[in-house]
């Protein structure tokens, strides 16, 4: 393979200590995210796909283990990896110009000329007009794309997603999934999707990952090959590709779900 | 959408709501303006005992005799000075504890049964205390107010603080901010609804504090024209000062709702 590695993680395990006992939620995780490339993770719920995504951040110590991003040992200083979550987590007392440069203004980066490229990020993604608006008069979808401005303005090595979509309705949520997905294809970001929907899975990214019920492991990597119609891949067109529905009922079958 | 083209419909409804809200106004106003004038017409008919109720228009020309002698603003006055300094006193020390709490988990575990022992303690019953420590001036007063409010404050900010999105610290967090950005750029902000709140109450507590310090004492403000005007039998001064106390606290409460369209337009 001569596609570079973005992110390594070495054998993490995690162990979660209260006063009831302990819990193994990871076990031998080793994997690997390349350059480009979205990697779905989909797992039970409450199999510890949130906490695998916490030690990538750098959020939360492993109990053994190692994550190397680029090269390096990730450490509150020099992490450069964008987070979205489930709510887009905008602060309702900034306008959105304010929001967006808020990681910028932490890291002490806040410039014209970053001021600039902010104001131009949003014009291209449609929410120019909206540049002193404040998010409550915005719509889910809306907040949604603002969230991930904020995070492309830190050009981060990586992205993780953590379900950024569940909060949406389902119409907003096909729309937005398929924007944000031809938008990290267009800026050839790396990202790390966790989500529930295991279409949404399918038809952003390049490889998936199944986990195991806890305590979570690698059940199977599958690499997803669609032949789109049309030519041009956009996440909402690759779900009519011929082999959206076989992947689909191989992911199912693996997660062998029992209500 | 401007005035000129909106329908027969709409516009049958915008004048039904102003109708009702004219409705609401209005009552309220009768209801005062009534009782009011039942009040003077049962002292007037002798009906009632104005030794023990007094009535409208004494409460009035006495009201004008205060003015004129210029007492009245005096007692006022010096009130109004010790509930905006307990007030402010109170508020900014106890945001500064729950500030303070907020930073360190440890010391808000420790002291989490102080807090509660203290905020079910009536504060009114240290006043005495406070007075014999402080002194019985206006010092003691404050200090009086400020223990009534400090408490409250330091328990709905702490709330308030610690019941931040987990999500939202996460965030900022990847950003690689420091304690202190978060509670500047995060916490703070996000407790400006439960602060409202909080100076609302505290208009209140503060009163109760300065009121209850002025009984004691017994120098000079609305608080001792009450205990006086109790303990002469003149209950026209009693009911002058009370009057003024719900005028003035119901302004300083305005003040409140007036920062609070300010500070939370968005």
């Amino acid at each position: 393979m001569e596609k570079k590695i973005i992110v390594e993680i070495n054998n993490i395990g995690m162990i979660y200590h209260s006063l009831t006992g302990e819990t193994e939620a990871i076990k031998d995780i080793n994997l690997s995210i390349f350059e480009g490339e979205i990697l779905g993770i989909v797992g039970p719920s409450g199999c510890g796909k949130s906490t695998l995504l916490s030690i990538i951040a750098g959020l939360l110590e492993p109990s053994s283990g190692t994550v190397l991003i680029n090269g390096h040992k990730v450490s509150k200083s020099n992490r450069n990896i964008g987070y979205m979550f489930q709510k887009d987590q905008l602060l309702e007392w900034r306008n959105i110009l304010q929001n967006v440069v808020l990681g910028l203004e932490i890291q002490g980066k806040l410039t014209t000329n970053n001021y600039r490229i902010a104001r131009e990020i949003l014009e291209n993604y449609g929410l120019g007009e909206f540049i002193y608006s404040y998010p409550s008069q915005l719509s889910g979808g809306m907040r949604q794309r603002v969230a991930l401005v904020r995070t492309l303005l830190l050009e981060p090595d990586l992205l993780l997603l953590d379900e950024p979509f569940s909060a949406l309705d389902y119409q907003t949520r096909l729309a937005i999934a398929d924007e944000i997905g031809v938008i990290l294809k267009n800026e050839r970001k790396t990202g790390l999707l966790v989500t529930h929907d295991i279409a949404e899975a399918i038809s952003l990214s390049d490889r998936i990952v199944i986990l195991s019920k806890r305590p979570a492991s690698i059940k199977e990597i599958i690499q997803i090959h669609l032949t789109c119609p049309e030519g041009n891949r956009t996440p909402l067109r690759c779900r009519e590709a011929p082999e959206f529905r076989h992947y689909f009922n191989k992911i199912w079958r693996e997660l062998d779900v029992h209500v | 959408m401007s005035n000129n083209n909106i329908s027969k419909e709409h516009e049958n409804y915008l004048i039904n709501i102003k109708r009702k809200n004219r409705n609401i106004l209005l009552t309220q106003i009768s209801i005062f303006i009534v009782g009011l004038c039942l009040w003077e017409i049962a002292a007037q008919f002798k009906w009632i005992d104005t030794f023990l109720t007094s009535y409208p228009t004494q409460i009035w020309k006495l009201f004008l005799s205060y003015i004129k002698k210029g007492n009245l603003f005096y007692h006022v006055g010096i009130s109004v000075f010790e509930t905006v300094v307990g007030f402010l006193v109170g508020t900014l020390l106890g945001m500064g504890i729950a500030v303070l709490l907020w930073w360190s988990e440890f010391w808000a575990k420790v002291m989490d049964p102080y807090l509660v022992m203290l905020n079910s303690l009536p504060k009114t019953a240290l006043a005495p205390i406070i007075i014999i420590w402080v002194g019985a001036g206006y010092s003691g007063i404050i200090v009086t107010a400020i223990t009534v409010s400090i408490v409250v404050t330091i328990m709905n900010m702490y709330i308030s603080f610690t019941s931040v999105d987990e999500d939202l610290i996460r965030l900022v967090n990847t950003f690689g901010s420091t304690k202190l950005q978060i509670l500047q750029k995060i916490v703070l902000p996000s407790s400006i609804p439960s602060l409202i709140s909080t100076l609302k109450i505290n208009i209140g507590l503060s009163w109760v504090g300065v009121i209850v310090g002025e009984f004691l004492v017994s120098k000079a403000g609305i608080g001792y024209l009450i205990v006086y005007g109790g303990q002469v039998f003149k209950l026209d001064i009693v009911m002058m000062s009370v009057f003024i106390l719900i005028l003035i606290s119901a302004l300083m409460y305005k003040v409140i709702a007036i920062l609070e369209n300010k500070f939370t337009r968005w």
